[in-house]
């Protein structure tokens, strides 16, 4: 049976048809949806993690006692979960094991572009590219096969225009999978050095095996067509290149990308005259394909930055390309925080007080954007709690009384905690605001171990976040609602001027949950309305100038009230 | 055959993304290699949200590219003229005539260009504008602009009426075929 699925509803039923029991993630954009679709068989035990590294060594653990297992995330969680990674590498699996990364080029939602395929060098584990959906499902179960065969972790590397873009798959039925046994065995699993010292050859001799079975894998292949032009590709760059020439070119498509099989591009490339390697961001393939002697084209002829279509591969190759009509530019349409999100008043209160906001990843990183502009930096996940400690110990006490690190419920879960045990242990008195939406906002509502429910959506232990951070040595911690301007404004004041570290938990649900209720829109009086634009200062999307008075979208207002605190004419209302 | 590129452009929260899945299943059920694209994540907070659908024999990039589209349906009248080069020549732009205001113009940092469609029009582009919102409130909620607009692009494709009928109740909750039906038929009027 064909089924249209997305890139990542199909690694999910890839996972499931190869028998999967275990997969821990953290949500990340765009990965988040393999776990979601995963979570909706009944056969495989999902969960999200704190963060990824806690994913990972939960699918390591799922793996050793002899389960399959996988841990999804985007790209720059692998940097997170790097560190069992590489020792995996050494440890090998029992039960299969596959990690799931999903690279950003482009970066449509992500705060880099980096390749992980060098990860998958680095960590000397085979990585595997699907080019559709067809083959992100035939690959993942591949995946498992290879991990079980070669005693190794795999890599499964999709891109945006993977993961988030449907074609046809073909249903099969699962495997039943076993448990494997689980036997104790200290010089595989224990890494120790005496242990590692003799597991680091075997990862070598590993890569050899593995480099030979990539000459000769049904996953790379050789479409031969025209002995003047050769290209080697992967990934979606495959399909743009069959999208501009057809069966026109030769076409090495490389559908496992570590080890590259340095025979086969040597065979291909003796029967080419020219040979190009079109690949989004790195020159990985390009390097490899130079360290063997060859000298292919690649990227002194397409970019390292951004995404690739079939336009510019036509272009940068010379072959037809469409005519457009140009047209004016139109006033751009940047993501914004939607009408009655909780983020507003206190981003509003922290732009008015002009303090120095260290911020990170999340919905409300969008308390950057005009007319708030109240962030400063934004780096990682948790950086803006380690951050705003460096900060304040650079500027000393004067900085610590003008500066914050604003960080959501999950962002703090994920890896705030252990930034400000720092803060307390090594002593700045800084302001910590822990923004508690309730809910992984961004990346399209997934619960955290704050919201008292699993990823079923069933009651879970709810962390109190007022007594983590207490047990984490911070004495103050104030709780505010966000909704109210006055209260929030004097409790960040209140806290920056202490003289020891506090946390201000700014708490509202996510004005987009379900269980929120919201009030009946607000309307603006235009007689009582002086055109000063007070209430345009929250930037919220629902109001506007009209005919030189506010006007509220009645479709959009939640009523949250935000903005009439602003009115000093008290021209906005609950009634027309 | 030549494969065929229809974008679905609008603003998150417009219901594109359901108006894609509909149109990608309805032309896998007609036997049609379909490649869907969508981009998620920040598009949710209203931002402009691009969809790509492309069907034929074989199918295979997953984005359409400048100069390409052969059908632009948008949700909103200026993002019909910011994706406006996306058209082939001889394309077509379905237009809702909605005017939603971007934070820029909101803030006043940007001004609303009315007469977009006007200069579209003026440059020879085939462009049919019609007012959604106000139909597919009528029929129900403002929710089925996007089924509304899916009525005006049948009545360009070859594709039978109960087909796109059989899509619709197969794509939404059984509670409000009804109303998206009714919305259907209003768009394809």
């Amino acid at each position: 049976m064909k089924k249209l699925m997305l890139g990542n509803e199909a690694v999910a039923r890839g996972l499931f048809e190869a028998g999967c029991k275990v997969v821990s993630s953290y949500p990340g954009t765009p990965s988040t949806e393999i776990t979601e679709y995963a979570a909706k068989y009944d056969e495989i035990y999902c969960e999200w993690a704190p963060n990824e590294k806690v994913g990972l060594e939960v699918a390591f653990g799922a793996s050793l006692a002899g389960a399959r297992s996988a841990c999804c995330m985007k790209h720059v969680g692998l940097n997170v979960a790097a560190d069992p990674l590489f020792t995996m590498s050494y440890t090998g699996v029992n039960g299969g094991l596959v990690i799931c990364v999903a690279d950003d080029p482009g970066m449509h939602s992500s705060q880099n572009e980096q390749d992980s395929r060098h990860y998958a060098e680095a960590a000397k584990l085979p990585m595997l590219e699907p080019s559709d959906s067809f083959e992100a499902k035939e690959f993942a179960k591949l995946a498992f096969e290879l991990s079980e065969e070669y005693d190794t972790p795999v890599l499964l590397r999709i891109c945006t225009r993977i993961a988030h873009s449907q074609s046809a798959v073909e249903i099969c039925e699962p495997d039943a999978k076993e448990l494997k046994e689980y036997i104790k065995n200290p010089k595989k699993y224990i890494m120790a050095p005496a242990n590692a010292i003799g597991r680091h050859p075997i990862v070598e001799e590993r890569q050899k095996k593995l480099a030979e079975y990539a000459n000769t894998s049904p996953l790379n292949k050789v479409e031969y067509a025209d002995s003047e032009l050769g290209i080697i590709t992967s990934g979606t760059c495959y399909q743009y290149v069959k999208e501009v020439f057809g069966d026109s070119v030769s076409v090495l498509k490389l559908g496992m990308v570590n080890p590259l099989p340095k025979e086969l591009i040597l065979d291909f490339a003796s029967k080419v005259k020219r040979l190009v390697v079109i690949e989004e961001l790195d020159p990985y393939i390009e390097n490899f394909c130079k360290s063997i002697g060859l000298t292919p084209d690649g990227k002194n002829i397409l970019p390292v930055c951004g995404e690739f279509s079939q336009s510019l591969i036509a272009r940068a190759l010379g072959a037809d390309e469409k005519k457009y009509q140009m047209v004016d530019q139109m006033p751009i349409r940047p993501p914004v925080m939607c009408a009655g999100c909780p983020h507003r008043g206190l981003f509003y209160a922290l732009s008015k007080k002009k303090i120095t906001v260290l911020g990170d990843i999340g919905c409300y990183t969008l308390g950057t954007a005009a007319p708030l502009s109240a962030i400063d930096s934004v780096l990682c996940m948790g950086a803006s709690v380690s951050g705003v400690h460096g900060f304040n110990k650079a500027r000393g006490e004067a900085s610590e009384k003008k500066t914050v690190a604003v960080i959501g419920d999950s962002t703090f879960m994920h890896s705030g905690m252990t930034g400000l045990a720092n803060i307390a242990y090594n002593g700045t008195n800084s302001t910590v605001i822990i923004v508690d939406n309730s809910i992984t906002g961004m990346t399209g509502h997934q619960q955290n171990p704050t919201t008292g429910y699993n990823i079923k959506g069933d009651p879970a232990t709810k962390i109190d976040l007022e007594a983590l951070c207490h047990a984490l040595g911070i004495r103050r911690v104030r709780v505010v609602d966000p909704y109210n301007l006055k209260e929030t404004e004097a409790t960040i004041m209140e806290e920056i001027e202490a003289d020891e570290p506090s946390v201000i938990i700014s708490r509202r649900p996510c004005a987009l949950l379900k269980y929120v209720k919201s009030n009946p829109p607000l309307h603006v009086d235009n007689d009582k309305c002086r055109s000063c634009k007070a209430c345009m200062k929250i930037g919220c999307p629902a109001i506007s100038m009209k005919d030189g008075k506010a006007k509220i979208d009645d479709t959009l207002c939640v009523g949250c009230d935000v903005c009439k605190q602003l009115c000093a004419f008290d021209a906005i209302g609950g009634e027309k | 055959m030549k494969t065929t590129n229809i974008m679905i452009v609008g603003v998150g929260g417009q219901g594109s993304l359901l108006a894609s899945k509909l149109l990608g299943n309805l032309l896998v059920d007609e036997g049609y290699d379909v490649k869907v694209s969508e981009v998620h994540g920040m598009s949710q907070r209203g931002g402009s949200v691009v969809t790509y659908v492309r069907f034929g024999e074989k199918v295979h990039s997953p984005i359409i590219d400048k100069g390409e589209a052969d059908f632009i349906v948008s949700f909103e009248k200026i993002e019909a003229a910011r994706y406006a080069s996306y058209l082939s020549d001889g394309g077509k732009i379905i237009v809702n005539t909605q005017e939603i205001e971007p934070m820029p113009v909101i803030t006043g940092a940007a001004e609303y260009p009315t007469d977009a469609l006007l200069k579209l029009s003026e440059a020879g582009i085939d462009v049919d504008a019609l007012d959604a919102l106000t139909p597919a409130t009528e029929a129900g909620s403002a929710k089925a602009v996007n089924i509304l607009l899916m009525g005006r692009l049948s009545k360009y494709m070859s594709i039978p009426e109960e087909k796109w009928i059989m899509a619709i109740k197969k794509s939404v909750a059984p509670k409000f075929v009804e109303m998206n039906l009714k919305a259907f038929a209003l768009g394809r009027k």
